[in-house]
């Protein structure tokens, strides 16, 4: 538990807080990036610097970004802000906490989380991201292609369920020429 | 408590938190935006029991993260483009006014 931890983690768990409790619906999605960008520093705090850096990439910089676009195209940002929540959210909130309860339970009373001489792997050459491209051109190659495969299919499948449906934009002019 | 189990915690706390706005919110991008954040802490869980575990350089906690984010990158934007062609035929994107699937 050191310093740098402490901070990317309160970081993290403040921008998560506020994702979910603000009421504007943009600064919901700026604080989102902001946990994003916090967990991303957790990786690299870990010592997994291409997955630090991948997220960084997805998720501040994809995710984050597609966030504020639906929000603008739905017009979530002139949203009632009073209306934000269900009507149900504390019974919600004690669901979560419950399930909170029940981890922070299942760690503690673990083994692993009292054994006092876990310490890291020291870094070593054997986990850099050229032995990780390495593996994922050699031994997960399959699932590599998969996962391109299936990328390829998210984004046709976002373009078509994004597209205007032509029938649906049609129909008004039908009914208007049957009615006149 | 060892830094092993500080990073359980905080991967616990941080799905809480995104399964407490994903019950509770009533815009549909942002229970996306809870399920995200419910992802995000299982690949911390990922990275570090890798990190921690005794054969780092088996790369295999390391591969499922990356893994992990490209299906989160590919589950946010078809579910970003289904709010899309929701609001676009319900005219909100107010969870709890979308009563029906019939078209």
């Amino acid at each position: 538990m050191t310093l740098p931890f402490l901070i990317l983690a309160l970081l993290t768990l403040a921008g998560g807080v506020a994702a979910m409790t603000l009421r504007r619906l943009v600064h919901c999605a700026l604080a989102l990036a902001i946990s994003f960008a916090g967990l991303a520093g957790l990786y690299l705090n870990l010592g997994a610097e291409f997955a630090g850096l991948a997220q960084l990439l997805v998720y501040v910089g994809a995710i984050a970004i597609l966030i504020v676009f639906v929000i603008l195209l739905t017009r979530g940002g002139d949203a009632d802000p009073d209306s934000s929540f269900s009507p149900a959210s504390a019974g919600s909130v004690v669901i979560a906490l419950a399930v909170f309860a029940v981890l922070a339970w299942a760690v503690n009373t673990s083994s692993l989380a009292h054994v006092a001489t876990l310490q890291p792997a020291p870094p070593s050459d054997k986990t850099g991201t050229l032995q990780i491209g390495q593996a994922l051109m050699q031994h997960y190659v399959l699932p590599l292609e998969v996962i391109g495969l299936m990328l390829t299919a998210a984004m046709i499948g976002a373009v078509i369920l994004a597209l205007r449906d032509k029938r649906i934009a049609a129909e008004p002019k039908d009914s208007e020429l049957r009615a006149s | 408590m060892n830094p092993l189990a500080g990073c359980l915690l905080v991967s616990a706390l941080l799905f809480a938190i995104g399964l407490a706005g994903a019950i509770t919110r009533r815009s549909a991008i942002l229970v996306l935006a809870g399920i995200e954040l419910m992802l995000s802490a299982a690949n911390l869980n990922f990275i570090a029991f890798w990190r921690f575990g005794p054969h780092p350089e088996a790369l295999t906690g390391l591969i499922f993260v990356i893994f992990s984010i490209a299906v989160a990158a590919a589950e946010a934007a078809v579910g970003l483009a289904l709010i899309l062609a929701i609001y676009r035929h319900a005219k909100t994107s107010d969870v709890s006014e979308i009563g029906e699937m019939r078209g």
